[in-house]
């Protein structure tokens, strides 16, 4: 008996890659990519503690790269990642109660998570700036 | 329409699977929780920037600063635990490779919250 041959590629499942950008889209990947980033977050939390803990020389250390021009920038990162996952929960909080999830309003929505988290993470900066 | 479960299996509302909704419900619970437990910990944070070691351990052996972090970092641990698990169930697809890094996931979080917890007990009980 001889094999079928293929004489067309077969039809694939439309992934990801077929669909027009949206918002939407965008801000559930962010959403996922904000989590796993404060993942690891959280281990420099969890070190700063574990230092302080540990004596002065090892809060010195971990002061002076927390204090670093790449501290800081981590530190941004981190303050911006942990406000977008924030919003992005209570966008999912509202969605759990059935409303939001028309077109509009949910493009609206990410939006508005995108746009909180910014001015958030600015305003935070900018106060503690400002102030100390 | 008319239940077909017993009472009792609508109260534990736990399915076919004994499991049911518990992951959803303990990630949405724990995130509401965690709404201003890590507000708290970003202000404890930006307070404490440029304060030397012995101001440093002061203020995070207070009770009051003391048992919210605790509650931070315990519930943290568990979000994490549970949205990483879901991530690694998206993409790994090997049976194997996907049992060990799920082990790994919870053995990080394990380890995070107890290194914390360890730390801050350790601070307000003055070691």
């Amino acid at each position: 008996m001889s094999q079928p041959t293929a004489t067309h590629a077969r039809p694939v499942s439309p992934h990801l890659t077929v669909y027009r950008w949206r918002p939407t889209m965008a801000m559930s990947i962010a959403h996922r990519i904000t989590g796993i980033a404060l993942y690891f977050g959280m281990l420099l939390v969890v070190a700063w503690l574990v230092a302080a803990a540990s004596g002065p020389a090892w809060f010195e250390r971990a002061d002076w790269l927390l204090g670093s021009w790449f501290g800081i920038l981590v530190l941004v990162g981190f303050t911006w990642a942990l406000f977008h996952h924030l919003f992005g929960g209570v966008r999912h909080y509202i969605w759990d109660t059935g409303v939001g999830m028309g077109k509009e309003t949910s493009t609206r929505l990410a939006w508005l998570t995108l746009a909180a988290s910014l001015v958030s993470t600015a305003l935070t900066w900018a106060i503690y700036v400002i102030w100390f | 329409m008319k239940a077909m479960r017993t009472p009792l299996r609508t109260v534990r509302g736990l399915g076919a699977a004994h499991e049911g909704t518990g992951h959803f419900w303990i990630t949405r619970i724990s995130g509401v929780a965690l709404i201003p437990l890590s507000l708290f910990a970003v202000g404890l944070a930006f307070s404490l920037i440029g304060r030397n070691h012995a101001e440093v351990l002061a203020v995070l052996g207070r009770p009051v600063v003391a048992v919210p972090l605790i509650l931070f970092v315990v519930i943290g641990a568990e979000h994490m635990r549970l949205g990483i698990q879901e991530s690694i169930m998206d993409y790994i697809h090997g049976d194997l490779l996907k049992v060990v890094v799920l082990m790994l996931n919870t053995a990080f979080c394990l380890l995070l919250a107890a290194a914390a917890v360890f730390s801050l007990l350790l601070i307000a009980f003055g070691a």
